[in-house]
C-alpha cells in the first residue's frame, strides 16, 4: 500500500512538488493502479529472460567523423534564461 | 476526406498556393480543435517554391502531430511545460517529406506527451470526433486522426506507443499503420516511451497512407535502432488475397467487447475468406497481461525520458529561482498535466529501490512471453485480424476520471507495441453512426502482407468511402 507520506516521498524523487491536498488522490489512483499491475506476479517467469528491446540488435557504430551541427545560438535560442550564450541554471551549491 | 490523388489533380488545375490556402481555410474552420499550431506564415511561401517539384508529395498539404520537431513550427506535446518550444532542426520524417515535396501545414491536437486514449488530456483543449462532437475521437494522435476524417488535410502523422495511431484510426474511420518498430527513425520524436513507440502514417484509405509510409520509411543513422525496411512498400497494393492465411486470436475477443464490433471483425475476416483467404484460430495465452506489462515499462521509460523537462534548455520557466531542487520540482509541478504526473510518480515507483524486479524486470519478461505469443501463431498465419478497440468511441468525459478504466481500452493495441510488430487499423463497419475499427497484424518487417490484405478488403467493401458530414 502506497501512503500519502510515500507519494511525498516519490515526488520527491520525481521531482514534482506535491501539494498536500493532491497527496490523498494521487495515493488512491497509485493503489488502485499498482494492484492492477500485481497480477503479473500470476505468470510464471522463472526461465524467461527479460526482453529490453525488440530487434536483435546490438553495438551500431558509424564512422568518427565531424560533421554539422547546431550553432550555439540555435542550441541556446530556446532557453528561458542564458549568460553569455551559456544555459543559466539555479544555483546548485 | 480528401485523398492523394484529389489534391494533385487540384494542384494540377490551380496551384500549390491555392490548395494550401483553401487547406489553412478548412482548418481554421474546423470546429473539431484537431490543430494547436497552424504554419500559416511560411505556408504558402513553402507552396510556391514546389512549383516544378518531381517528389511524390509535391504541393501536397501535410499535418504533424505536435510531439514530432518541425525546424521553426512551435512544437508543444500538447503541455503546457513546452509551449512557445520552437525546434531549431526537424525530425528525419520531417526531412524526407520535405525531400518529397510535401507541405507542413501545422501541428495536430494529441494527448499531453502522447499520454492518453481520448485526446482529452491535452493541455489545449480535447479534440472532438467529427463524426459525434459528444465522443472522443480516440489518442492520442487524436487529431492526427479527425483532421483527415473532418476532410480538412489528405495526410497526417501520428505517433504509436501502445495504439496511439490505430486507436484513433479506428474511432474516426479512417487508416492508420504502426510500422515494425525500427523501420522509421525516430529522430526527432519527442520520446515518452521509447522502446515501443514509431511514427506511424495516417490517411483516407490505405493507398494514401502506404504512400506516404514510404516517404518516411528509411534508415538514419542518428536513431540507432534505425533498421533499413523494403524499397517500395507501394508495390503491396495489390487486391489478392489468394492463398493468404488469416489467424483470429480469440483473446482479443474477450469480456467488454462490443457486440457491434465482434460482428463487423468476423464479418470482415468472411469476406477476406470469400476473397480467397483462409482463417484458422489461434492461440495467444498471454494476452491478458499485456495491458498491466505495457504498463509498468511505457510508465517506466516516461519517467526517464520526461525528466528532461527542467525548465533550462527549453520550455516553463518560473519568474523566481530558488535552489535546484525546489526551482525543478515547482517547473515540473506547473509545467506537467495530471496524466503526465500520474505517469512520472507511478514510473518513478516502478524503477525505485526495491520494487524494481517486482515492477519493471517482471514486466519485461512478460513482455518476452507475449512476443512469443506472435511468433507462434504467425508461425501458421500470414496476419492477425482481431479488432483494433474493444467499442466504437466512447462519450467525452466518459472515463477520464478513472485513470485505470481508460488504460483497459488499450487492451488490444498494447500487445503490437510490446511485441514490435506492424499493424493497421482501417474502417470495417458502423455501430450507431460511429466507425469500427479492423486490426490487421502481421510479422516483423512484414508490412506488405498487412498492406496487400488492407487494401484488398478495402476494394471490395466501401466503408472507406463513407465521411462524416461537416458542415
Amino acid at each position: 500500500m502506497i501512503t500519502t507520506k510515500d507519494v511525498e516521498h516519490i515526488g520527491w524523487l520525481a521531482r514534482l512538488k506535491m501539494e498536500e491536498e493532491q497527496l490523498e488522490g494521487y495515493a488512491d489512483q497509485l493503489n488502485s493502479v499498482l494492484d492492477y499491475f500485481g497480477q503479473l506476479d500470476e505468470v510464471d517467469t522463472k526461465e524467461v529472460e527479460p526482453t529490453y528491446h525488440v530487434l536483435e540488435m546490438n553495438n551500431v557504430f558509424r564512422d568518427d567523423e565531424v560533421t554539422d551541427c547546431l550553432t550555439q545560438d540555435e542550441a541556446t535560442g530556446n532557453a528561458p534564461r542564458t549568460q553569455d550564450g551559456y544555459f543559466k541554471a539555479p544555483r546548485i551549491i | 476526406m480528401i485523398t492523394v490523388s484529389q489534391t494533385l489533380e487540384a494542384i494540377q488545375d490551380s496551384s500549390a498556393e491555392e490548395v494550401v490556402s483553401q487547406c489553412i481555410d478548412r482548418i481554421e474552420a474546423s470546429k473539431f480543435n484537431t490543430f494547436i499550431t497552424v504554419a500559416k506564415e511560411s505556408v504558402l511561401e513553402v507552396a510556391g517554391e514546389t512549383e516544378g517539384h518531381t517528389g511524390p508529395l509535391a504541393g501536397v498539404p501535410i499535418a504533424i502531430k505536435d510531439n514530432i520537431s518541425t525546424k521553426g513550427i512551435q512544437t508543444t506535446c500538447a503541455s503546457r511545460i513546452l509551449g512557445g518550444y520552437v525546434p531549431p532542426y526537424d525530425a528525419h520524417v520531417i526531412e524526407r517529406l520535405k525531400a518529397a515535396g510535401a507541405i507542413i501545414v501545422g501541428k495536430l491536437n494529441m494527448d499531453e506527451f502522447a499520454m492518453g486514449t481520448s485526446t482529452e488530456t491535452s493541455h489545449y483543449g480535447p479534440t472532438l470526433n467529427p463524426w459525434n462532437t459528444e465522443t472522443v475521437p480516440g489518442g492520442s494522435s487524436g487529431g492526427s486522426a479527425a483532421t483527415i476524417a473532418a476532410g480538412e488535410v489528405p495526410l497526417a502523422l501520428g505517433s504509436d506507443t501502445g495504439g496511439s495511431v490505430r486507436c484513433p484510426a479506428s474511432f474516426c474511420g479512417v487508416v492508420g499503420l504502426k510500422p515494425t518498430y525500427g523501420v522509421i527513425s525516430r529522430y526527432g520524436l519527442i520520446s515518452y516511451a521509447n522502446s515501443l513507440e514509431q511514427i506511424g502514417p495516417i490517411a483516407s484509405n490505405v493507398a494514401d497512407m502506404t504512400l506516404l509510409f514510404n516517404v518516411i520509411a528509411g534508415h538514419d543513422q542518428r536513431d540507432s535502432t534505425s533498421v533499413p525496411g523494403e524499397k517500395d512498400y507501394t508495390k503491396a497494393l495489390v487486391d489478392d488475397v489468394k492463398g493468404l492465411t488469416i489467424g483470429v486470436p480469440k483473446e482479443y475477443f474477450g469480456d467488454g467487447l462490443d457486440q457491434a464490433v465482434e460482428k463487423s471483425v468476423w464479418d470482415s475476416v468472411h469476406r477476406l475468406e470469400d476473397l480467397g483467404a483462409s482463417w484458422q484460430e489461434v492461440e495467444m495465452p498471454h494476452t491478458k497481461y499485456a495491458l498491466a506489462a505495457y504498463y509498468v515499462i511505457a510508465m517506466s521509460e516516461a519517467s526517464s525520458n520526461l525528466a528532461r523537462f527542467d525548465g533550462m534548455r527549453y520550455g516553463l520557466r518560473l519568474e523566481k529561482d530558488h535552489d535546484w531542487h525546489t526551482t525543478y520540482s515547482e517547473i515540473r509541478a506547473q509545467g506537467f498535466g495530471e496524466e503526465v504526473k500520474r505517469r512520472i510518480l507511478l514510473g518513478t515507483y516502478a524503477l525505485s529501490a526495491g520494487y524494481m524486479d517486482k515492477y519493471y524486470l517482471k514486466a519485461l519478461k512478460v513482455r518476452t512471453l507475449i512476443k512469443q505469443d506472435f511468433e507462434r501463431a504467425l508461425k501458421s498465419t500470414d496476419v492477425l485480424i482481431a479488432p483494433t478497440m474493444p467499442t466504437p468511441a466512447f462519450k467525452l468525459g466518459e472515463k477520464i476520471s478513472d485513470p485505470l478504466t481508460l488504460y483497459m481500452a488499450d487492451v488490444n493495441t498494447v500487445p503490437v507495441n510490446l511485441s514490435g510488430v506492424p499493424s493497421v487499423s482501417l474502417p470495417c463497419g458502423f455501430s450507431d453512426g460511429l466507425p469500427i475499427g479492423l486490426q490487421i497484424m502481421g510479422k516483423h518487417f512484414d508490412e506488405k502482407t498487412i498492406i496487400r490484405t488492407a487494401y484488398t478488403f478495402e476494394q471490395n467493401t466501401n466503408f472507406h468511402t463513407k465521411a462524416p458530414e461537416v458542415v
